[in-house]
């Protein structure tokens, strides 16, 4: 490895006593107990149940019962439609664009449907749409099992009818009355629901409405209305910025909306000749800081400090602030921030509106052309203040009637019991949801939503973009929009439907257009800048000076990249997505750093089959404790800080399976909090993958370089040629060959090819792989014992900045894993601050497979279009494939996981089924599956073509990942032709393949990831 | 399950020159007038433009016709039938009142028929259809004890030689001395075992001739072939997706709204004994109604439905993909190559054995379907290239592959 970076996944690896690690790459399967373990056991084998007799009786019982079985065939019952629908072919698929807004998710998607039911969810390219897992994801929580059915009066099953008459009933007299009518919602960015409430005002008097956002970003909500006088949220345009700086900004994960990714990935193209610096600041590891050039690592009280301090390096002024430990980092930040001028950007995460509009100072004292004030953003619009003054409203008995829609609040309010003892208070209290979540158990009418594939609306994600969404499956339940029930209290007989296409066509687009703005799934608008207004800086500065908090530890709050603010908990999919820093699943977990861990005891013990453990932390903010917060230690946590994330912890509408981690709403008071941690010991069994699928120690699966050299050095330095050892002589590895070659140069021949630049590392391929393959759930415990199911993991390398002198020797080999020296220069220190690298790895369909070579069966084998194919039926599971595969991409199913009662996940209830894709097998136990590279889809793609008889376009060839990458890290295509991408970047200097020098000939085509690393 | 028997063949010829027979001897005792002749053309026009609105005996869009000569005059018949727009129009009173009952929907205008024609078909509403009940049932009697003293004779044939064998091995192991026979009938007997052993293996989970009993006693010999109609009007997916389609109710109602019953002496055999007449026939269609919830007598749809369940014939397993257009649309193989005479089936059964050996052996001889599939051009080009020949089969394209079947 030419940069003679040492790359590590876990801490546990860094010590040079662990035998775990060693025996860990050298074991691809972890089968918990050895046989001899029990079989030794006298003790447990006499006291066992079954006796000899017994197991004979089974053994020809289950024998006789199967062969009886496999006589005749069961009868298949063949049900055509009544009325066949004239847009739907069965078999075919059908695409409708639709548009998502949950209030923490707003994005332009393409719904796949297959027989009318949504099966894939992936990102509207024309209407620069992109997803995230969350979004991906969603089309599974349609079919969660545990939503709400029908309209519930205090608990009683009631009729939509009844249920409008008596709210309208009631609302007339609570207006009449003069009393308080309060819409609780969440962000809408809907101009037609928000057109309907108005309706509703000027219907019922005393009407007000208020935005909450569980997730807030009030602070730079009303920062941006002071400046600009819109309550909005800035838009960012990255993808021309040359140096950005965030101070405790998560951009790439959910800050402010989220949804950066792929304009930060466009600002940071080698090929385009254009690579942003990124400078980031925080207290926890991010995945925004996990992607930056550097990172600082201040605590959060510091954060304001550097702000300040970073405001003064830029403009020269001296406003009051305080050092930090970082400020000649900070200075030199502010360097490169005037350097680029208009072309650079200073975002903050800082929950202070003082703060936000220091960082739009800084911005437009460099009339940044970043800051994009005209296509603003609408995806967040609470206001903290007006949600606390409701509370207090509400616990007075002030308020009449309550409508909550979007909104959870019983579970995400701090202060959720004020909250509960309001709604005792109040005349009419009314939930929307479509899950009969903890909010909707303590009000008077619990109404079901349908969800959003099963709706009509409209979002205005950013001011140049009306979008709208359509139905694509008929609603599941007895649900009703909110909308439509707004409609009926105002006495409206019209439906939303028609009062959307009503507004759509007056107010946005014109009356021929309707229908291709819901074919296209979005329509341009005009949009107008805004213009700053003089703000006092000085005031702002010293106000955020004297309100920093501190103490004995600086908590912050943080969404995780599975499941958001939770709305989606019950959803399998996202529970077992790892984390992309932490590599866990199924948990949330306090993180904390290397030192404090080391002062108040808390450690992570790795067990011999790659498992880790931890113990509990009972956390105490402001009077509030959290009990039974598993602790992860966290590589490059500041200090003195700790992190928790939103999302677990909830208790209803949840399989027993989901119900996990603790509810960090509880503390969240706003903004950084002080917290005391206290060790209770205790031992929590973490689902973690960081030790699992090692790959024998052989590190040099992941390349890096810098930008400097990228663009002077020599490609062979940073990206050399792998060379092995013929008649002792050193030659490319390409002169021997351990196999007989195939001819592919006839018809396709299919590569992928990642980007570990542009790879964020947000885990939505993740998503899409489960949702196209089928892939199966396996829970908590079998993540644990390292069984995860998924066919692609992102691995998560930390390595430690500018050590590359640490050893003159490249880590590259599997001998040097001994290497005390390279070490010991690498021990503890380097979990301060690490870098980050993730790299997506799949199977890696080599040309010449060793997994091929071992099957006894031959149930995998080559495809001249470059595929290693699996054929599950001839399978017989003696896994030595998987034992011979370099890459530990293959998985194994120890389980039967559909229909099965202990693995009560989607594959195991009727509605959730509904998601699997037809064209994929359901693998069942005993067989070995892993990525096909959508052998489906493409050879989906292939027949269209012969169906219409047409040559197959550049670039028309797709995977599921592929089509999820909102940064275009993971490309498609065929070699064979010359105008896909995949053909010129598999040439390209930055390419090169997993550990070549085996001879594998790989069909997957890394490109080595690039840092921008100049300081200056 | 039944199997197919051989002698069908053989029994439709007889069937057919039976028909003939009978329907000679019939057409001798015609009635005078009006004449057969003007009767049997006036058939084929009245299939061609009137049947999709009009039945003889019963409502249907537009009135029953038989004997429609006797309500009305032939002159405005002509005129009705010609134009009824401008009938109506010119005020005549009748057509006004027809227009009404039949809840002012129009009538098509058929300007183009001569007074000749439209006499043609006056005479063939006042004739009907001529009768031929009797010679069938005959036939399908003789079909019947034919089919059951086959069967017979080869059962007792197999019986009265297995008798034999097992009496000769017994006297082999019980009353000989002869050690050479007793190894060589041991040696037979494992040789039988283990062929038979492994055909009754080999065969678990093939269902060839696999021959449902079907919710409705639909007949593709009736439909496909003696109408036929195109197999891919029904299954109208078979050239865009992996399924061919069981055909929706709405499909089989563009027909049978107005078909309702069978014509006469229609017999369905469904072999074994179960022989649909007319009657039981008619019987068929109306489950057809039921599903689709039409109510005949009113003409219109109650919108109560009732879903066909039909049993599913061909079963692939879930592992194995086939795709249906890549073989009628690209390859344009011939539905029969793999589904057998569907068009002489009265009963649908499975004609093929659907094992993958099956599978791959025609994947290995058939030769790629290229011409004038501009998918293929290039790739045609090189492979006649590589391999020196001007056609390539599917196995030299990949055609045998696992991945192609099975993900």
């Amino acid at each position: 490895m030419a940069s003679n970076k040492k790359y590590w996944k876990s801490v546990e690896e860094l010590n040079k006593n662990s035998s775990i690690v060693a025996s860990l790459e050298q074991n691809e399967f972890n089968e918990g107990q050895a046989p001899e373990s029990f079989l030794g056991d006298k003790e447990t084998l006499e006291s066992s149940n079954t006796t000899r007799r017994d197991f004979l009786k089974y053994v020809g019982f289950t024998t006789a019962a199967a062969s009886l079985a496999a006589c005749e065939g069961p009868v298949i019952k063949s049900v055509p439609y009544v009325v066949k629908p004239e847009e739907l072919t069965p078999g075919i698929a059908n695409y409708y664009a639709s548009t998502i807004a949950d209030g923490f998710d707003f994005a332009n998607v393409l719904v796949k449907t297959k027989e009318g039911r949504p099966i894939f969810v992936l990102p509207n390219k024309e209407a620069k749409g992109t997803t995230n897992a969350r979004v991906n994801a969603s089309v599974l929580s349609l079919y969660d099992s545990l939503r709400l059915k029908g309209p519930k009066v205090k608990g009683n099953t009631a009729s939509w009818s009844d249920v409008n008459a008596k709210i309208t009933a009631q609302l007339k007299s609570i207006s009449e009355s003069g009393e308080k009518i309060v819409f609780l919602t969440g962000t809408l960015a809907s101009p037609s629901t928000e057109a309907l409430i108005a309706e509703f005002s000027a219907k019922y008097s005393n009407v007000s409405h208020v935005v909450y956002d569980a997730v807030s970003e009030s602070a730079a909500l009303d920062a941006f209305e002071e400046t600009y006088g819109e309550r909005a949220l800035p838009n960012y345009k990255l993808e021309d910025a040359k140096t950005i700086v965030s101070i405790g900004a998560d951009f790439l994960g959910d800050w402010q909306g989220g949804g950066f990714e792929a304009a930060y990935a466009a600002g940071r193209d080698v090929k385009a000749g254009k690579f942003s610096r990124h400078i980031q600041v925080e207290a926890n590891y991010s995945l925004t800081g996990a992607n930056a050039d550097k990172r600082i690592v201040l605590k959060p009280s510091e954060q304001s400090y550097a702000l300040i301090n970073l405001y003064n390096a830029v403009t020269g002024q001296s406003l009051p602030s305080k050092k930090t430990p970082e400020d000649a980092a900070i200075k030199k930040a502010a360097v490169q921030l005037k350097k680029a001028g208009s072309k650079a950007v200073v975002v903050t995460g800082i929950q202070d509106k003082n703060a936000q509009l220091i960082a739009l100072a800084i911005n437009n004292f460099l009339s940044s052309e970043i800051l994009d004030t005209t296509n603003i953003k609408y995806v967040r619009k609470g206001n903290d203040a007006e949600v606390a003054s409701l509370v207090v409203e509400l616990k007075a008995g002030k308020v009449g009637a309550l409508i909550t829609y979007n909104t959870n609040p019983v579970y995400t309010l701090a202060n959720a019991a004020d909250f509960k003892a309001g709604l005792q208070k109040t005349k009419l209290t009314v939930g929307f949801s479509s899950k009969e979540d903890e909010t909707l158990n303590e009000v008077q009418y619990a109404l079901p939503t349908p969800s959003y594939l099963e709706a009509w609306g409209d979002v205005k994600i950013t001011a140049n973009q009306y979008s709208l969404t359509q139905p694509t499956i008929k609603p599941l339940f007895d649900t009703k929009q909110f909308q439509d029930c707004l409609l009926a209290w105002t006495g409206q007989s019209v439906s939303y439907y028609d009062y959307l296409s009503a507004y759509a066509k007056s107010n946005v687009v014109g009356d021929k257009s309707w229908n291709k703005t819901l074919h296209d799934g979005f329509a341009k608008v005009e949009a107008t800048a805004l213009s700053a207004k003089e703000i006092d800086i000085t005031a702002a500065a010293s106000t955020l000076k004297s309100s920093v908090k501190t103490g004995a530890f600086e908590l912050t709050l943080y969404s995780s990249i599975a499941l958001g603010d939770g709305q989606q908990a019950n959803n399998p999919w996202l529970q077992e997505l790892p984390d992309p820093l932490t590599r866990a699943a199924w948990d949330n977990y306090l993180l904390v750093s290397q030192a404090d861990a080391d002062a108040l005891g808390f450690t992570n013990p790795v067990q011999d089959n790659g498992a880790i453990n931890g113990q509990y932390a009972s956390i105490t903010v402001k009077g509030v404790v959290l009990d039974n917060v598993p602790v992860l230690i966290q590589p490059g946590q500041a200090p003195g800080t700790i992190g928790l994330s939103y999302g677990y912890g909830k208790t209803k509408a949840l399989k027993e399976e989901m119900k996990v981690g603790v509810n960090a709403f509880a503390v969240a008071f706003g903004g950084t909090q002080i917290a005391t941690v206290a060790n209770a010991g205790g031992e929590h069994l973490f689902a973690c993958e960081q030790l699992q699928h090692t790959i024998a120690g052989r590190h040099d699966i992941l390349r890096e370089t810098s930008l400097e050299e990228y663009n002077h050095g020599h490609a062979e330095e940073w990206n050399p040629r792998p060379e092995v050892s013929l008649k002792h002589e050193e030659v490319d590895v390409t002169t021997v060959d351990l196999w007989e070659d195939h001819d592919r140069s006839v018809g396709h021949h299919f590569n992928l090819n990642i980007d570990l630049t542009s790879c964020t590392g947000c885990g939505s391929c993740v998503i899409a792989c489960h949702a196209e393959n089928n892939v199966p759930v396996v829970g908590k415990h079998e993540v644990r014992v390292g069984r995860d199911m998924h066919w692609l993991r992102i691995d998560r390398y930390y390595t430690s900045e500018g050590d590359a002198g640490s050893s003159n020797k490249p880590i590259n080999q599997a001998s040097s894993i001994d290497d005390a020296a390279v070490y010991e220069a690498l021990e503890t220190p380097e979990t301060v601050n690490p870098q980050v690298a993730f790299q997506p790895v799949m199977c890696q369909h080599c040309n010449h497979a060793p997994c091929e070579t071992v099957c006894p069966v031959a149930a995998t084998s080559h495809g001249r279009q470059g595929q290693n194919q699996m054929a599950y039926n001839r399978c017989v599971g003696t896994r030595y494939c998987a034992n011979n595969c370099p890459y530990r991409v293959r998985r194994f199913n120890w389980f039967k996981y559909n229909n099965n009662d202990e693995f009560d996940f989607n594959m195991n209830d009727n509605l959730g089924k509904m998601v699997l894709n037809p064209d994929v097998t359901v693998r069942s136990r005993g067989v070995m599956e892993k990525c096909s590279m959508c052998i489906q889809m493409t050879q989906a793609t292939i027949l269209q073509a012969k169906n219409e008889g047409r040559t197959i376009d550049p670039n028309e060839f797709s995977t599921a990942c592929s089509s999820a990458c909102a940064t275009g890290s993971i490309k498609f295509g065929d070699i064979n032709n010359s105008e896909d991408e995949v053909t010129t970047l598999r040439e390209d200097k930055r390419a090169y393949r997993l550990l070549e020098f085996i001879g594998t000939d790989n069909n997957v085509v890394y490109q080595t990831k690039i840092r921008n690393t100049n300081e200056a | 399950m039944k199997i197919v028997k051989l002698h069908r063949k053989l029994s439709s010829v007889l069937k057919l020159s039976l028909v003939l027979f009978f329907s000679f001897s019939l057409s001798l005792s015609a009635q005078d007038t009006p004449s057969e002749e003007q009767a049997k053309a006036g058939k084929a026009l009245f299939n061609m433009h009137c049947a999709s609105c009009h039945k003889l005996n019963k409502k249907a869009t537009g009135p029953a016709l038989y004997k429609v000569a006797e309500r009305r005059e032939m002159d405005w018949l002509k005129a009705w039938i010609k134009n009824n727009n401008k009938l109506r129009a010119s005020g005549d009173a009748d057509a006004k009142a027809i227009y009404e009952e039949y809840g002012g929907v129009a009538m098509s205008v058929f300007e183009f028929l001569t007074d000749k024609q439209i006499e043609d078909i006056v005479a063939y509403t006042t004739l009907g259809d001529v009768k031929k009940a009797g010679a069938v049932a005959a036939v399908a009697q003789v079909e019947e004890v034919d089919a059951s003293s086959g069967d017979i004779l080869s059962k007792v044939a197999t019986v009265v030689v297995v008798l034999i064998l097992l009496a000769l091995i017994g006297w082999v192991f019980f009353k000989s001395n002869n050690g050479f026979l007793k190894i060589a009938s041991v040696i037979i007997l494992v040789f039988l075992g283990v062929y038979f052993g492994f055909g009754t293996l080999m065969s678990v989970g093939v269902d060839q001739d696999y021959q449902p009993v079907q919710p409705i006693a639909f007949s593709h010999k009736i439909h496909a072939g003696d109408n036929k109609i195109d197999c891919q009007y029904c299954h109208s997916s078979a050239k865009h997706s992996k399924t061919s389609g069981i055909p929706s109710v709405n499909v089989c109602m563009n027909c049978h709204k107005n078909i309702s019953e069978v014509a006469e002496g229609t017999k369905v055999n469904l072999g074994e004994g179960r022989v649909l007449e007319k009657a039981q026939l008619d019987k068929e269609i109306q489950k057809i109604y039921d599903a689709a919830g039409w109510d005949a007598e009113n003409l219109k749809y109650t919108g109560e439905t009732k879903p066909v369940k039909w049993v599913r014939i061909h079963n692939l397993p879930d592992f194995a993909y086939f795709n249906h257009s890549q073989h009628v649309t690209v390859a344009g193989v011939k539905c029969q190559k793999c589904h057998g005479p569907v068009e002489e089936m009265e009963e649908l059964y499975q004609y093929s054995p659907l094992t993958m050996g099956w599978c791959i052996d025609c994947h290995k001889e058939t030769e790629v379907n290229i011409k004038g599939n501009g998918y293929y051009k290039k790739i045609h080009e090189q492979l006649s290239q590589k391999y020196g020949v001007d056609k390539v089969t599917i196995a030299q394209l990949g055609g045998k592959e696992c991945g192609k079947c099975h993900y």
